[in-house]
């Protein structure tokens, strides 16, 4: 068992190193052109810190995620509800439609939503259209601000839906039902069963959930990423990733992209460090 | 109308809503089969054409007329390394995580958690600059490298719930039995882990065969590109004139995967669930 020990330590000494490397940011704080960076000390940050244009992605990220994630939440939970309801036959078919789209990779199922969205021959402006909406035809989706991120809304919500549902759906079925029957035994409405009893029981479960949605929102890349290059306006759609990466390996300004970086990370390594707390709180280690 | 038809037709009445919103989640999945066997003049069209009663094969052959076949090279030995290392890597862990009470396990358990909870896209920056100082970028071991640490925590994660569902008292009779420790281990204890195994294995699959951020970061020649990244410069370059070219590359990036996810995904969400709540 000596080699598991070590193949152990290699295991996580690479993520540790990478860590390291994380913290060696600092260093990288310097602007790079092929020579050795130079300490600039805190200058980057300075430089962030006081440039608006951070703060408005950081807004704007952090509204994108809180209203994705709250979308979700609410559509996943009650499809999952919904998924108690009904029989056999309706479940499961609501359950291969939401794995369909779960097992969709990313890109292809962007690819999609591209074409669903085409301004000349895309399905959503023909509907549209058709229901009498005539000033849909040919309408472009992406170069308005709004509406480019309902667009990254709807796809960013139809892919994550899903896990919701699942998860949320797994954490009911483990409620007894003499809990139910009793309430309902006792005068109790539907409703006040579903607050007094499904809730409280799957809260660990919607916890869980919740955050992980939080923090997959905020770090949201790809969608946006192809959707700009679809057709949106840079400056207007950037979030926190793709500020980063155009900023980082769009522009070359290495040391400020990693000092955005920093800002993340603690951002999300503070949402983290409550969920770490937690499942500590609940599990014997 | 008594309690019974009431509750019956209300089944019913949430059936149908059921059954409609899973019409609405397919759909666009099934567009882009549809799309993807339509003609030229087909698709482009006032109207929409729902069913590809006409339906013709050419898109596909376009596809693989580009460069589809030398990047689907590309991504199966990445996504390959990082399978098989991913997996090495996490079996061992998890074994040692829950068969051996040793000091700093506990604190082993935190951080393999709070390295799960980094994004990467807070790290490429560094990655990119790490890969650049070891003459790694474009190489397809850099990119597994990097792979393989993103999924590792996760996939330890889940492995550990296996491990621990394998009784200890199993592997002790095989001891008493004259077993010897490692005869003990592959008799008992790795046949009951496979199912594990290949839950965790597909799990690496999915996410090195479907990563799109770094390999945009890492893999900056064409010749380098994975399949998300092909596809993505294969709608750039079409985007005008050949929708369904695009679909039929996406379908050929989804649809593998997709009868992948379909098998495995029940043990994948268990496992998730399982391990998040009950760990």
């Amino acid at each position: 068992m000596v080699p598991a020990l070590a193949v152990l330590v290699a295991a996580l000494g690479y993520p540790l190193y990478r860590q390291a490397v994380m913290s060696f940011q600092e260093y990288g704080l310097a602007q790079q052109f092929g020579q050795p960076p130079e300490w600039v000390g805190l200058d980057n940050y300075v430089t962030l810190v006081t440039d608006s244009y951070l703060w408005t992605v950081i807004v704007r990220s952090v509204l994108f995620c809180i209203v994705n994630a709250a979308i979700t939440m609410v559509v996943g939970t009650a499809l999952a509800v919904l998924m108690t309801l009904v029989g056999r036959g309706p479940r499961l078919t609501l359950q291969i439609g939401l794995l369909l789209a779960w097992a969709m990779p990313h890109l292809a199922s962007l690819t999609v939503w591209q074409w669903l969205f085409d301004s000349q021959y895309g399905v959503i402006n023909w509907l549209l259209t058709n229901l009498g909406l005539d000033q849909f035809a040919g309408h472009s989706w992406l170069i308005d601000q709004l509406s480019f991120f309902t667009v990254a809304t709807v796809i960013v919500v139809w892919m994550s839906v899903p896990f919701v549902a699942f998860s949320v759906y797994a954490g009911l079925t483990q409620v007894p039902g003499e809990l139910y029957e009793a309430a309902e035994i006792d005068g109790s409405t539907a409703w006040q069963r579903f607050r007094q009893i499904t809730v409280p029981l799957v809260k660990p479960v919607l916890l869980i959930v919740a955050l992980l949605q939080i923090i997959w929102d905020l770090k949201v890349f790809t969608q946006i990423f192809v959707l700009q290059d679809a057709g949106g306006i840079t400056a207007e759609t950037n979030l926190i990733g793709t500020y980063i990466y155009r900023l980082g390996l769009g522009e070359g300004e290495f040391g400020l992209a990693a000092a955005a970086s920093w800002f993340v990370l603690l951002l999300t390594v503070a949402l983290s460090l409550y969920y770490v707390r937690v499942l500590v709180r609940e599990e014997e280690l | 109308m008594s309690t019974r038809t009431r509750v019956r037709t209300r089944q019913r009445t949430f059936g149908v809503v059921a059954v409609v919103i899973a019409l609405i989640w397919m759909f666009p999945v099934y567009w882009m089969l549809n799309s993807s066997f339509l003609p030229y003049n087909r698709i482009r069209a006032a109207d929409p054409t729902f069913f590809p009663l006409d339906g013709t094969a050419a898109a596909y052959g376009r596809v693989f007329d580009s460069n589809f076949f030398d990047t689907l090279r590309v991504s199966a030995t990445v996504t390959g390394i990082t399978v098989v290392a991913a997996l090495l890597f996490a079996f061992f862990a998890a074994l040692a995580l829950s068969r051996f009470r040793f000091k700093g396990r506990r604190s082993f358990i935190l951080a393999v958690l709070i390295i799960q909870m980094i994004p990467a896209e807070g790290l490429f920056i560094s990655q990119f600059k790490l890969l650049e100082g070891w003459q790694l970028l474009n190489s397809v071991i850099g990119l597994s490298l990097l792979y393989i640490a993103a999924v590792v925590p996760f996939t330890i994660w889940m492995l550990r719930g296996f491990v621990n569902g394998v009784p200890r008292d199993l592997e002790e009779a095989a001891l008493v039995d004259g077993c010897s420790r490692l005869q003990a281990f592959f008799r008992i204890t790795l046949p009951l882990l496979a199912p594990g195994l290949v839950a965790s294995g597909v799990y690496a699959f999915l996410q090195a065969w479907n990563e799109f951020t770094l390999s945009l970061v890492i893999m900056t020649r064409p010749e380098n590109m994975t399949l998300p990244l092909w596809l993505r410069s294969f709608t750039e370059s079409n985007r005008i004139s050949d929708w369904a070219g695009i679909m039929a590359g996406s379908v050929l990036v989804a649809v593998p995967v997709m009868i992948f996810f379909l098998l495995v995904q029940h043990r994948m969400t268990s496992g998730l669930v399982s391990g998040a709540v009950k760990g």
